[in-house]
């Protein structure tokens, strides 16, 4: 036998290999390639002529190779070796992978190449659940082509580390959208902190992000770590983040510049490893505009951008959702509803849903519970459908707003806007007024957050200058 | 425009995600680029690297295999990928900044630069 594995003949060989049904390289004691066999060009896309005499890592482009030292041990010690790792393949597809590499010997015992036989470990890995291709969006729905833009954008964020800004109206699923992405980055096995900037005051918010030490000020009894701190390592949601107070935007920035800032009090700095996504309904840009948000901080928070779009420019979204809960409330409930009737569903499909998802959800789930028969019925849903139909419908379509530009997009026209506003004022006050004053219940029966409601009742003058004076 | 190629020893690495040594390079058009600079990743990993690229304000990434969410997000980033690429980092500079790189070519040096 001949003591040059590259001296064989290539068709016996070539012909050998391709008579067996896996991926297989042979390598000289260079680790360049002798030979490889259509089950390994299929998968690397690289034809035999064109890699022969190449360094075999380039060509496998493997995880196992450590730069030749695996096949260096082979040939080293004689003893053939399997290992599990990966190669990434011709359609940019990593595939788990199983390498047997074993030696091939002269008549004298030496060992004057490697064989490389490649298992694909695709089916088992999967079917063992090591790959972790689970729908992390599984709790956000939709089907219509601008949800589907979402839905390939939340991996692709999911894999950097950069801040991301999350825009769009209240109620389209921005805190869901926010956990997604953690779910499916490296830090998913840290924390998810959230935190609502607009929620708090300004001094409580700076303590609650930040922390405090021990006689920071009256009452602090106790060092407390802050959010910035419970979330190391994980991902710090900042949701409502147009709210946020002026002077913590500037400690804010600092932070996400130097990752690290002294607690309330404190004289010792803190490091911290968080990656931060931010969410508002606001247009941040025209807050920048007037001042009211610092464009420094939106630059560094803008570095990815999600628009999330509204209900009404979901196309075929709303019917699909109004489907999803009707099940999802009827099998929790235990109520045998079907459908609804005819003229429930054109009333709901006529509706614009300004709360969004959210309002949607809360008013199949008023109607599952209100129901008595085996379809929602136009009286089983919420009265003030029928006040805001009238007004809303005619609401025009707002073309999408481009991902990259302005991200909350603005109420259609001005007299439009103008008449919403006073509907808007109206329906607050109907509904407080059949809650009377219960604004947890109004805030339900609106399909709003409470956060949402106290801000519009402040933007309508709603609140009395006591409690205004509060915030 | 700005360039970063993964690198490994003279080559460019084989996988984007195993890459521990990047070059980034800035081509001034006419004006020549630059010296490119070298920076050493602490450790493996393509979401740091991607970070980096980012934050770098990249605008083309040569390298060699890379998984497709990775190539996704560059497009969408409005990045330049050239990937597959097998060969001496300089010649793929030299080329890419000829506007000659392709991906998938496996360049004249892969065969000098070989163990």
């Amino acid at each position: 036998m001949n003591d040059d594995i590259s001296a064989l003949p290539e068709i016996t060989i070539t012909t050998l290999l391709n008579g067996i049904p896996h991926a297989i390289a042979v390598i000289d004691r260079d680790l360049k390639i002798v030979v490889i066999n259509e089950f390994l060009e299929a998968l690397t896309g690289l034809a035999l002529t064109d890699v022969k005499g190449l360094y075999v890592d380039f060509v496998l482009r493997s995880n196992i190779a450590g730069r030749g030292r695996t096949f260096r041990e082979v040939l080293d010690t004689g003893e053939a070796v399997v290992l599990e790792g990966d190669i990434v393949g011709r359609d940019r597809r990593k595939i788990p992978m199983q390498f047997t590499i074993s030696p091939l010997r002269n008549s004298r015992e030496e060992t004057i190449a490697l064989m490389i036989v490649l298992d694909d470990l695709s089916a088992t890995v999967a079917a063992s659940g090591l790959v972790q291709d689970v729908d992390e969006t599984d709790s956000i729905i939709g089907q219509s082509p601008k949800m589907r833009e979402v839905f390939d954008l939340i991996p692709l964020m999911a894999h950097t580390e950069a801040s991301v800004l999350i825009t769009g109206e209240t109620g389209t699923g921005k805190d869901k959208v926010a956990e997604a992405i953690h779910k499916r980055s490296s830090r998913a096995n840290k924390p998810f902190i959230k935190i609502n900037c607009g929620a708090l005051p300004e001094s409580l918010l700076e303590s609650e992000l930040f922390g405090y030490v021990k006689g920071a000020f009256t009452g602090a009894n106790k060092d407390k770590p802050g959010m910035f701190r419970l979330a190391q390592g994980g991902t710090l949601f900042l949701t409502e983040i147009g709210d946020m107070p002026l002077p913590l935007q500037v400690k804010l920035l600092s932070v996400l510049d130097d990752r690290e800032f002294f607690p309330l009090g404190g004289e010792k700095k803190v490091k911290v490893d968080v990656r931060i996504i931010a969410a508002t309904h606001r247009p941040l840009k025209k807050r920048v505009a007037a001042g009211e948000f610092r464009e420094d901080l939106y630059y560094r928070l803008n570095v990815l951008h999600l628009h999330l779009p509204p209900l009404r420019e979901r196309e075929t979204d709303t019917r699909f959702l109004l489907n999803h809960f009707l099940r999802t409330f009827a099998e929790r409930t235990g109520n045998d509803i079907k459908t609804f009737s005819d003229e429930a569903l054109k009333l709901l499909m006529s509706y614009a849903f300004p709360g969004n998802i959210r309002e949607l959800r809360n008013i199949v789930e008023y109607g599952v519970n209100i129901c008595q028969g085996r379809q929602i019925e136009v009286e089983n849903l919420p009265k003030y459908l029928l006040s805001r139909l009238a007004p809303i419908s005619p609401v025009p379509r707002e073309p999408a707003s481009p991902p990259e530009a302005e991200s909350v997009p603005s109420p259609p026209r001005m007299e439009a806007d103008r008449d919403w506003q006073a509907i808007e004022k109206d329906l607050i006050i109907n509904t407080l007024t059949q809650t009377r004053g219960n604004r947890s219940k109004a805030a339900e029966i609106l399909g709003w957050g409470r956060t949402t409601l106290w801000r519009k009742l402040k933007t309508h003058g709603l609140v009395t200058s006591t409690e205004s004076s509060n915030t | 425009m700005k360039i970063l190629l993964t690198v490994q020893d003279n080559s460019i690495a084989p996988r984007f995600d195993q890459a521990t040594e990047v070059i980034i390079a800035e081509d001034d058009g006419p004006q020549r680029l630059a010296e490119p600079r070298t920076i050493i990743l602490p450790h493996r990993s393509a979401e740091e690297l991607s970070d980096l690229i980012v934050k770098e304000g990249i605008e083309c990434v040569v390298c060699g295999g890379i998984e497709d969410s990775f190539h996704k997000f560059f497009t969408w980033k409005k990045i330049i990928v050239i990937d597959g690429i097998i060969g001496s980092h300089a010649e793929a500079l030299q080329r890419v900044l000829a506007g000659e790189l392709r991906p998938g070519m496996i360049l004249p040096s892969a065969r000098e630069e070989t163990k």
